[in-house]
This record gives C-alpha cells, sequence and structure tokens, in this order.
C-alpha cells in the first residue's frame, strides 16, 4: 500500500518535471528541422520561472472566475495525469478512475479555460473561447468513441487493464485498432494546439485559439496554464504510448530494476513521439478555422467506424 | 475451422474496404477519386487472394488477379484518360454536405450490419461478416451515386459497388467462376459504353454535370 502510494507520487513528480522537457524537445527539433539554432532544451523550465517571479497585472473586470481558473485548469489536467500509467502499470489511483474520468477531468480543465476566456470581455479572448468549443465540440465524442472501441476489445475502460491486455496475446490484428490510433493522434492533435488546427508558436494571429484565451494571463497565472498545457501534450502522448505501444511498462510488484528500465523505455518512447511530432508539424501547413470541422469530423467518423467494425467481429 | 489470426487477416481487408469507401464519399478531386478507386480494387483483389487462401480454392485466385488487372490498373487508367480528354481533370467537385453523408453512411454500414447479422445466423463466422461488409460498401456505393453531381464520380461509385458484390461473391463459398468472369467482363463492357455517354452527354450540354439533365427532361432542379 505505502509502496503503491509512492510510485504513485513519484509518478506524478516525473510527468510534471518531464513536461516542460518534452515541450521545449519539440521546439528545439522544430527549429532544427527549418534550419534554425532554436532555443536551448530548459527553455520552457526558465520560462516558468521567470513569470513565477513576476507579479500579476489583472483587468479591472475580471472577476473571481479569472483568478480562480489557472489553478482549477492545472489542478484538472495534473489529476488526469495522474491516471495514464507512464512507466508503471497497477498505479494506486488507476483504480479510483478510467478513461472516462480523464475526458471529463480535460473537459472541466477545458470549460473553466473558456469561461476565463469570456471573463475578462475582450474580443479576443470571446473568439478564443468559441473555438475551443466549437472544437471541443467534434473532438471529444470522437476522444469518447475511440474508448468505447478500446474498452470493446480489452473488456476495461481502465488504462492499466488496457495496456496489459495490448500486450498480451489475445490482441490480434484489427483494423479496428488502427482506425482508433489515427483517431486518437487527430484527437490529440487538435486537443494540444498543434499545427494543422493551431499554431503554438504564434501570439498575436487572427487564427489562434489557445494563445487567444489566455492573452489576458500574466505573471503565476500564466505559468500554472503554461505549466498545465505542457502536461496535457505529455498526457496525450503517454496514453498514446501505453495504449498502443504498451512494451516495456513496469507491472506493479515487480521490483526497482523493472520500474527503472520502465522509465527508461517511456523516455526513449517520449522522444520518439516528440520527433514524430517535429516531422509532421513541419511538413504540413495550418489549416482554415472553417476546415476543423472537416478535420475532426473524420475523426469522429474513424471512431465511430471503429466501434462498428468491431461490433460485427464480436457478434460473429 | 479457421484460425483466429486467418480470420483477423480478412476482417483487416474488408475492414480497410469499408474505410476506402468512406474515403471515396469525400474526395473531391477528380484524379484523387480515381487514384481511392484503384485503391479500392487493390483491396479487394488482396481480399480474394486472401479468401482464396483460407478457403483452399485456386480459382479466387483468377478472380483476384482479374480484380487487380482490370479494376485496379485498367479502369484507372482508362478514367484518367477520359478525365483528361473531358478537360475535368483540374475541377474541384464540392461535396455537398460532408458531414450529413458521412452520418448518413455510418447509418448504413449500421443497417446493413444489423439487417445481415440476423439472418445469416446458420453461416459461418467469416461469410457473416464479409456479407455485412459488402452490404456496407454496396450501399455506400449506391449513397455516392445518389450525392455526386458529376457523371464520372457516378461512375466510379456504380465501380465501388461491383466490388462490394466481388465481396460477397468471395464469402460465400461456392461461387462458380464462369459468373464472376462474365461479371467482371460486363463491368469492362459497362465503362467502354459509359465512356461513350459520358462523351455524348458533354457535346449535348458541353458539360459533365448531371443536374442539366433534369432541367432536359422537364424537371424544375
Amino acid at each position: 500500500m505505502m509502496a503503491d502510494l509512492f510510485v504513485q507520487f513519484c509518478e506524478m513528480l516525473v510527468v510534471l518535471g518531464l513536461a516542460p522537457l518534452l515541450a521545449g524537445y519539440v521546439r528545439t527539433l522544430k527549429a532544427r528541422l527549418v534550419g534554425r539554432r532554436g532555443p536551448p532544451l530548459m527553455q520552457p523550465y526558465r520560462d516558468l520561472l521567470r513569470l513565477i517571479r513576476k507579479e500579476v497585472v489583472l483587468a479591472d473586470s475580471a472577476s473571481w472566475l479569472f483568478r480562480a481558473a489557472p489553478y482549477i485548469v492545472f489542478a484538472a489536467t495534473w489529476v488526469a495525469a495522474a491516471l495514464v500509467p507512464t512507466f508503471a502499470t497497477g498505479l494506486l489511483f488507476n483504480y479510483a478512475a478510467d478513461m472516462i474520468a480523464i475526458v471529463a477531468l480535460l473537459a472541466t480543465a477545458r470549460f473553466m479555460l473558456a469561461l476565463a476566456g469570456l471573463d475578462v470581455g475582450t474580443s479576443f479572448g470571446g473568439i478564443g473561447s468559441s473555438r475551443e468549443m466549437m472544437i471541443a465540440s467534434l473532438a471529444e465524442p470522437a476522444m469518447v468513441m475511440v474508448v468505447f472501441t478500446l474498452s470493446l476489445l480489452a473488456g476495461s475502460t481502465q488504462l492499466s487493464s488496457i495496456a496489459a491486455f495490448m500486450q498480451g496475446p489475445g490482441v490480434g490484428l484489427r483494423v479496428s485498432l488502427a482506425m482508433a490510433l489515427v483517431a486518437l493522434i487527430m484527437v490529440a492533435i487538435a486537443e494540444n494546439a498543434r499545427i494543422p488546427v493551431d499554431n503554438p508558436a504564434t501570439h498575436l494571429e487572427l487564427t489562434m485559439v489557445h494563445e487567444a484565451m489566455i492573452l489576458e494571463y500574466s505573471g503565476r497565472h500564466l505559468a500554472l496554464i503554461e505549466l498545465a498545457s505542457f502536461v496535457k501534450l505529455l498526457l496525450y502522448t503517454s496514453i498514446i504510448g501505453c495504449v498502443f505501444a504498451p512494451w516495456g511498462i513496469a507491472v506493479a510488484g515487480q521490483g526497482l530494476g523493472a520500474y527503472l528500465v520502465g522509465l527508461a523505455v517511456y523516455v526513449v518512447k517520449l522522444a520518439v513521439a516528440g520527433l514524430l511530432l517535429a516531422l509532421f508539424e513541419t511538413a504540413i501547413a495550418k489549416m482554415r478555422v472553417f476546415r476543423y470541422s472537416d478535420f475532426l469530423g473524420s475523426a469522429l467518423m474513424l471512431g465511430v467506424l471503429a466501434t462498428l467494425l468491431l461490433f460485427v467481429s464480436r457478434v460473429a | 475451422m479457421i484460425t483466429p489470426l486467418a480470420f483477423d487477416v480478412a476482417h483487416l481487408f474488408a475492414g480497410s474496404l469499408v474505410l476506402v469507401s468512406f474515403m471515396l464519399l469525400y474526395q473531391d478531386r477528380m484524379t484523387g477519386l480515381v487514384n481511392t478507386f484503384a485503391l479500392h480494387a487493390l483491396v479487394v483483389s488482396f481480399s480474394v487472394a486472401w479468401q482464396a487462401y483460407i478457403q483452399e480454392a485456386p480459382h479466387l485466385y483468377i478472380t483476384a488477379a482479374i480484380a487487380l488487372g482490370i479494376k485496379a490498373i485498367l479502369i484507372p487508367i482508362a478514367l484518367h484518360r477520359i478525365i483528361v480528354r473531358l478537360g475535368i481533370h483540374r475541377t474541384i467537385e464540392p461535396v455537398v454536405g460532408v458531414g450529413l453523408t458521412m452520418l448518413a453512411g455510418i447509418g448504413l454500414i449500421a443497417l446493413s450490419i444489423m439487417v445481415m447479422l440476423p439472418i445469416t445466423a446458420q453461416a459461418g463466422t467469416l461469410a457473416r461478416e464479409d456479407l455485412s461488409f459488402a452490404l456496407s460498401v454496396i450501399l455506400l456505393g449506391l449513397l455516392m451515386m445518389v450525392s455526386r453531381r458529376n457523371a464520372v464520380s457516378q461512375v466510379i461509385g456504380f465501380m465501388s459497388i461491383e466490388n462490394g458484390l466481388i465481396l460477397a461473391a468471395t464469402g460465400a463459398k461456392g461461387m462458380p467462376l464462369v459468373v464472376e468472369i462474365s461479371v467482371a467482363f460486363s463491368i469492362l463492357v459497362a465503362l467502354i459504353v459509359i465512356g461513350i455517354f459520358l462523351f455524348r452527354i458533354r457535346e449535348r450540354f458541353e458539360t459533365v454535370d448531371i443536374h442539366l439533365l433534369h432541367e432536359h427532361r422537364g424537371e424544375q432542379p
């Protein structure tokens, strides 16, 4: 019991510690790919430290909601990240919540952020919030369909059980899994405001979504929101890693060695995922706002199709 | 009795065929549409070849070869030529209501699964699965013919229906080879006839948008 608790807390700290590094790594890789030198790997940590030291500037029209939102967003995202088996399964919190809870926690964070974007009453925040909600209305059903597909296969909505099932012999060759993977990647790109949907590098552009909502934030509030978005990127990478590449994850009850191997494999997985993300973002152009519904609609369509196809093979 | 792996591979090909049918629905460029159709035929020929292997029915290899040769290579080349000669290879055909068409497609797949699984309760697992997917492909092909305005895309919808028929025929054991060969060649004849018609339509109306035909018949569009 105590050991489980210890592993759980280690996992939460690892997630928090690695999240800015992953973001910095992707930024550096992207800069190198277009022939620039780019910021050093540790730059996100420095940015966060600098923001925490700065004083908070609040708009006159800001209510308590505006001040509370960063803490709620960060807490919800961090708890969601604690539910994902990153380098070890069978974490203590895994038994308390499943993938649907993760989706709900992330939805809570997004809801608060959209409210905060509307709170100050600037037009930029309003645009950002309305676009974020438009993306959410398509991305969340797609994510839930992916969860349904996985749980139909594995017989459970808990990520630990799904990861164990995916390592076992019962998986087989399934077209539904490939569809679910593609749908999950598309949802992850949209949710993390990566390039075809939103550009994470811009601050003042008419097409931005995430940055528009947080334009009024400063100081430690901004630091928390930035950290939450780093953790969210890591969370989606970890979900994809633990479901579709579950090799090397330590199982609860194994010794210290297994945990260390799990941690090393996890870092390698993150490095590969970050490289793929940087390559993808460099190769593709941002799409128009009116095309979002096509992009996310096809993710939703893939999710529904994966579930339907699975239904046939289950009955047959 | 078939092994789980054999079933999984058959499921993989049949499921991919349904997916490619969906891709056909929302392609808006003519060349992309023809290339997707070639992919559709390629998946069908793989699926048939796998059926030949697990059913130990050598004549199905001939069907697979016909599907590969005629529908994945010959017909796409012919269609590319027709498109270039009609001068529509650069046109973008706006697909009306992508979301609605997709929803209708999902509904059709659910319908065909709901219809096929109960009535084939006696058949083997592989045949049941193939039949329900084949019905989905056929219905999606019909949906494509209904939702498109361009005559060439309607032709491609028609050809994809035929691919669904082949999937159904190979899933059910004991389809004579003669029938399959005659179906394959009737498709080729259909292509020639349709090709001639396309040029006739273009000569008369200077476009292959079939909405002009409605006016000609006295219907209000």
